[in-house]
């Protein structure tokens, strides 16, 4: 089975910023979410698996294509879409629709016919009046209907209204429908990711910190609260990420909630509930809880 | 726009994405909606039009064949369970949804197991009485 894309040993150094040591792999028709703070490199992930810029050490491989010795290859089947993209201000949407067309043999005209009426967008409009979620749905558009093994999108539901967001992660899950399609997209909404990701990065001062399945972290994660005194040494047990008391109340936020409900009861505490954390909460956890490997 | 087959699927609902698709599965049983044999959408079909991930769709039609609901074909789908023991099934895997509930419940209020049990013991004999003293309403 081919791999939508590979990394290993990856770093990637800016003066201000640096990518450390990413090992990454996405399988064929799987989306991943990749969370992470402004700064935390996600950009730099999406804009090395486009061939945008060059890895300082490690290697890259893309719909296996070796990058950059076969980006040629492979950018034919990547999408990138990313804020910092140029479109041309004074054309229309129509024209860049057919400069798209005239590069990529693939493009398919009634699928962008189609994503041009649920976007709203008009296609002889030029794009300089687009407003900015009008300017990313155009984006969007582009890339969809070259129907690209790899779509890149960097944010692609930041800034938007919630119905144009709505219209972008409708279109979004419709890639789902083919088995050779993979998506990477980066969104500090965590909501988006956990809905539609298969698999779920974090990505945090240039370091992945977390990547497993989306289910795998749902399952993991525990928000306990239990009430009566609890051993100073809590803090440290094994997959506690937090504690905070109130009173002689007190929450815990936990990887692999059975063993420390188990040593929780042992210890005398009356647990009261059990309850699963939502990405957000967890992503906050795994960040404070230094997960640094 | 989704296309029929998509289920109605929440954030703000309690339950994980994956139990919810266990539910309005078994719901469209239950209903006759999707009779013996109905063909269910494949697993990206479903995922596509109710905007989950695959893996989420995956995990329900697991959890459903585990509980004899659906069978899954290697190749052909999964399809709804032909058994005569479907609607026993489907009340089993309601009477579960719901024990969970009231565990969950129970947690929240700080109510310890063996309580818990005392108040169930409580209400089966008070259910038990109530079926004997009108034998009509006893459906089973």
């Amino acid at each position: 089975m081919t791999a939508a894309f590979t990394l290993s040993g990856v770093c990637k150094r800016y003066p201000a910023f640096a990518l450390e040591d990413v090992d990454l792999a996405l399988p064929e028709g799987e989306i991943m979410g990749l969370v992470g703070v402004n700064g935390a490199g996600k950009s730099t992930l999406l804009r090395l698996l486009g061939g945008l810029a060059l890895p300082d050490r490690g290697t890259i491989e893309v719909l296996g294509h070796p990058m950059p010795a076969q980006q040629v290859q492979a950018k034919r089947e990547i999408g990138l879409a990313s804020e910092d993209m140029r479109l041309y201000g004074s054309q229309t949407l129509r024209w860049h629709m057919d400069l798209v067309r005239a590069a990529y043999p693939r493009w398919d005209e009634a699928y962008a016919g189609e994503l041009l009426r649920r976007f709203d967008l008009r296609a002889a409009q030029p794009l300089k009046a687009f407003s900015h979620g009008q300017r990313v749905k155009a984006l969007l558009l582009l890339n969809l209907a070259r129907r690209p093994r790899l779509l890149l999108l960097d944010e692609p539901t930041t800034g938007l209204d919630p119905v144009a967001r709505a219209e972008v992660l409708e279109a979004l899950s419709e890639v789902l429908r083919d088995a050779a399609r993979s998506v990477l997209f980066s969104s500090h909404d965590t909501h988006d990711i956990e809905r539609l990701a298969d698999r779920i990065t974090f990505l945090h001062g240039g370091r992945v910190i977390d990547a497993r399945d989306t289910a795998a972290f749902l399952d993991d994660w525990r928000r306990i609260v239990c009430h009566g005194a609890l051993p100073a040494s809590v803090g440290q047990w094994d997959g506690v990420a937090s504690v905070r008391a109130n009173g002689s109340l007190s929450e815990l936020r936990v990887r692999g909630a059975e063993a420390v409900v188990g040593l929780l009861r042992a210890a005398g505490a009356d647990v009261r509930s059990v309850d699963p954390m939502n990405l957000e909460e967890i992503f906050v956890a795994t960040v404070r809880g230094g997960g640094k490997h | 726009m989704p296309v029929g087959d998509g289920l109605f699927l929440s954030a703000s609902d309690g339950r994980p994405m994956y139990q919810q698709i266990v539910d309005q599965v078994a719901a469209k049983v239950a209903a006759g909606d999707w009779p013996a044999g109905h063909a269910l959408p494949s697993i990206r079909e479903l995922a596509s039009a109710s905007q989950v991930s695959v893996i989420t769709v995956k995990r329900a039609y697991l959890e459903l064949e585990r509980a004899g609901l659906i069978v899954t074909r290697h190749g052909k789908g999964s399809f709804v369970a032909e058994t005569q023991e479907l609607p026993k099934a489907l009340l089993r895997a309601d009477l579960e949804g719901r024990l969970r509930e009231v565990a969950r419940a129970a947690a929240r209020l700080g109510v310890g197991i063996d309580e818990l049990k005392r108040l169930l013991v409580a209400a089966h004999d008070d259910q038990a009485s109530h079926t004997a003293a009108r034998p009509e309403e006893a459906t089973r």
